[in-house]
């Protein structure tokens, strides 16, 4: 039996790092919001689920006129992540902004509102397509080369993936070089750390927050996109348990650190896959696959109890 | 408006309220008689003309919910004035009192007799006051998020819902379901046990920051429900996703002689729903009382300081974790036991009532009622269920017979029942924006509000 599950292992590690890839990309737009506005933004699973339903659409209306996917799959990222960065974008505007204008103080208030919005886009995503195509689960329609595979020492591993595996690391580097290199990071970075003094130095708040929700939310769209080809089948709700795993990666990498929300994205994907596989064997049966998302949060809990900073994270000393 | 005039225009339209109320009764008449109330809490007369004009709102409402028991516009008269009475301040206690007892005890029962529906409404509004006056011990007090409480209603609802139906049997050798009279023990077994559970997810959880705390308990919300789900094999203890039915409720022949003892003949439609009605109410009391006490004690002070500044707290010596550990454990006692009640109501219990929409619904009538604030907390508990259980689906019908009348030109595909979570989502960002300190707000709260916006100016 041993050597049947070790045999299986590097598959299993391949579609671990896979999974926390796509975790790993909607952490990153957790991770900007809450590193500015100490916000959690659970609307961010909807921009993700809004990116993976424009991907579908493009590609159902392009894959029959432009013969190369690699093509369409590039327009489908584009429109992606404009449409999801600009909802996010809207979203801000209409909901959190009015709560800063107004001076609330406490938490719970935008946490609320965050909920409700992802009510409001769940079901609005619904009633559109609903209207549009009168379905409820959409079908992602792939053409050549993404439907292409090879393996590789015994891995099976389709080209679409090694495309997923790609983007991402280009957002973490090209997130990682905008926030610590170029203006607008810095200008980031000096309203995540003091909203007034940074306005003392010429810097519009509303500004920078409303520019970083289009970035989290164009990053949470190009994820959408890339899950959708990934996982083929998405419906308006598919945004909750990722989008939920992805904060709990923020978390486990530190949150507000963005290689940290990277490495907490791989490292439950890691976990995760590694349970659903191996539980229902090792217990013979009477643990099914299901146990992942206990196990990934036991993880959690357990990290938090020795690191609480999580695994990437600064003790951030309170200012008394 | 001089006092004179408001004291004229108010009695004048409650009666006129009451009048039509009585002859005419319908929606036009519920209508006029919420202006009614309305008028009574802003036109500001005097406290006697206030509560005479309460009292006879009431007497009207429930006159025309003995002739025509479908019109909810009616009951919502009855939760108005009974909303009026604890918001208007300055209305003598007693007073407060008597009127809302017969609002609770005379009209509702009334009401719900000749339409079960309300009782249950009521029973539905009571078990979602007290889970979220529990919260409130831990969110409104003592500031700590909890987004994974309906995990604690979860794990009340199955204690008893096991025991109290053959599906201990699978386990446990004995007589199952045990008699329903367990059920009062259970209740406070499962009080027991969602304290302890609570201290347990409390130790870890409890050193972490705000957020951290939040996660771990969405967290923890999850884990229950994937147990729920799965832990029908290998050995079956939930039944999984089918859930567990039926299940036992205590015996009432005691209640029925009590009733028919004061001349109330309760036939077999209503008699549980009315139990549970009273039930409820007397929990929903205790729960009130064991709130109101713990805000005035050390611990009450601990947590609101707690919340204001921890770190100020903790210099002034307040030790953190145990007072953290007690409002967690003592929300998840008020939770469990209510767990008990809503299997014991329903007699049937599965994992679709324990979602992470569930706590957040629970969260959402905290905030929305005012957070720390008891009526507030009542309030909205009251305002979501109604708007959840009833409001949202009465206008999704109305839509539809429009449709069908060919009035309203929807698309077919367009289902107006599937979209009742957008509008509960516009109702909570709107209320958000407009009214973050909640629709009673504690003092506190309305204070820090004020300071804020005075400092933007």
């Amino acid at each position: 039996m041993l050597e049947g599950l070790l045999a299986l292992l590097p598959q299993v590690i391949f579609d671990g790092l896979l999974l926390g890839f796509v975790y790993a990309m909607i952490a990153l737009g957790y991770t900007m919001v809450y590193g500015v506005l100490e916000l959690i933004n659970f609307a961010h699973s909807e921009i993700f689920m809004i990116g993976a339903v424009v991907g579908v659409e493009v590609f159902r209306y392009l894959a029959p006129v432009i013969p190369n996917g690699i093509v369409v799959l590039l327009l489908a990222l584009i429109l992606g992540a404009i449409i999801s960065g600009v909802t996010a974008m809207i979203v801000e505007r209409l909901a959190y902004r009015p709560l800063r204008a107004r001076g609330t103080t406490n938490r719970l208030v935008p946490l609320i509102t965050a909920i409700g919005v992802s009510f409001v886009l769940q079901d609005l995503v619904r009633l559109v397509e609903g209207i549009w195509h009168n379905e409820f689960k959409l079908q992602m329609r792939l053409i050549p080369p993404l439907d292409g595979n090879f393996t590789f020492l015994t891995v099976f591993i389709q080209y679409k993936a090694l495309i997923l595996i790609l983007v991402s690391l280009l957002m973490l580097v090209g997130l990682n070089y905008l926030v610590s290199r170029t203006k607008l990071g810095t200008a980031i970075r000096a309203v995540a750390q003091d909203m007034s003094t940074a306005r003392l130095m010429g810097i519009n708040p509303d500004v920078i927050i409303s520019r970083t929700f289009l970035i989290g939310g164009a990053l949470g769209g190009v994820a959408g996109v890339l899950f959708a080809v990934q996982y083929s089948t998405i419906d308006p709700y598919v945004g909750f348990l990722p989008g939920l795993k992805a904060f709990t990666a923020a978390v486990l990498g530190g949150i507000g650190n963005i290689t940290g929300a990277m490495v907490g994205g791989l490292v439950l994907g890691q976990m995760e896959t590694l349970a659903g596989t191996y539980l229902p064997t090792l217990t013979g049966g009477n643990f099914g696959t299901e146990y992942k998302d206990v196990i990934a949060f036991l993880i959690l809990i357990l990290l938090l109890l020795f690191r609480p900073q999580g695994l990437l994270g600064q003790v951030v000393k309170e200012k008394v | 408006m001089s006092r004179q005039t408001a004291n004229f225009v108010v009695l004048g339209v409650a009666g006129l309220s009451l009048a039509l109320l009585w002859l005419t009764p319908g929606a036009l008449a519920g209508f006029l008689g919420l202006v009614g109330v309305a008028l009574t809490a802003y036109l500001r007369p005097a406290m006697a003309v206030r509560a005479g004009s309460l009292a006879l709102l009431a007497l009207g409402f429930t006159l025309a919910l003995s002739q025509v028991p479908r019109v909810s516009i009616l009951f919502y008269g009855l939760v108005a004035v009974l909303v009026a009475l604890i918001t208007i301040p300055g209305i003598p206690r007693w007073i407060k009192g008597l009127l809302g007892v017969a609002v609770l005890l005379i009209s509702v029962p009334i009401a719900g007799f000749n339409n079960t529906f309300f009782l249950e409404l009521g029973i539905q509004i009571g078990i979602y006051a007290a889970m979220a006056l529990g919260l409130n011990v831990v969110v409104g007090m003592a500031g700590l998020l909890d987004l994974g409480y309906a995990a604690f209603f979860a794990i009340g609802a199955y204690t008893w819902a096991i025991f109290g139906s053959p599906q201990a049997a699978n386990f446990l050798s004995g007589q199952f379901p045990l008699n329903g009279n367990f059920f009062y023990l259970f209740m406070a077994f499962a009080i027991i046990t969602t304290a302890i559970t609570g201290v347990l997810i409390g130790l870890p959880a409890l050193r972490l920051r705000g957020d951290y705390l939040a996660i771990v308990t969405l967290g923890l919300g999850e884990v229950v429900r994937v147990l729920a789900n799965n832990l029908d094999h290998p050995v079956n203890f939930t039944n999984g996703p089918q859930g567990i039915t039926p299940v036992s409720r205590p015996d009432i022949g005691w209640f029925h002689s009590l009733m028919s003892g004061i001349g109330i003949e309760l036939d077999a439609r209503t008699d549980y729903q009315f139990f549970f009605y009273l039930l409820v109410l007397v929990v929903i009391g205790v729960v009130v009382l064991v709130n109101i006490n713990l805000g005035n004690s050390r611990f009450g002070r601990a947590w609101i300081a707690i919340r204001e500044d921890e770190t100020a707290a903790k210099a002034m010596g307040i030790p953190m974790l145990g007072t953290k550990l007690l409002a967690f454990a003592t929300g998840a006692a008020f939770s469990g036991a209510m767990g008990v009640i809503f299997a014991a109501q329903r007699t049937f219990v599965s994992p679709e009532s324990f979602t992470l929409l569930a706590s957040i619904t629970i969260l959402g009538m905290v905030v929305l009622g005012g957070m720390g604030s008891i009526p507030g907390v009542i309030l909205g508990a009251a305002a979501l269920t109604a708007i959840n259980t009833d409001i949202l689906k009465s206008f999704s019908e109305y839509l539809n017979n429009l449709r069908q009348a060919g009035v309203l030109n929807l698309p077919s595909q367009v289902e107006p029942a599937k979209y009742e979570r957008l509008v509960f989502g516009v109702i909570l960002v709107l209320m958000m924006i407009f009214r973050p300190q909640g629709l009673i707000p504690e003092r506190r709260h309305q204070l820090e509000i004020e300071e804020a916006k005075e400092a933007q100016r």
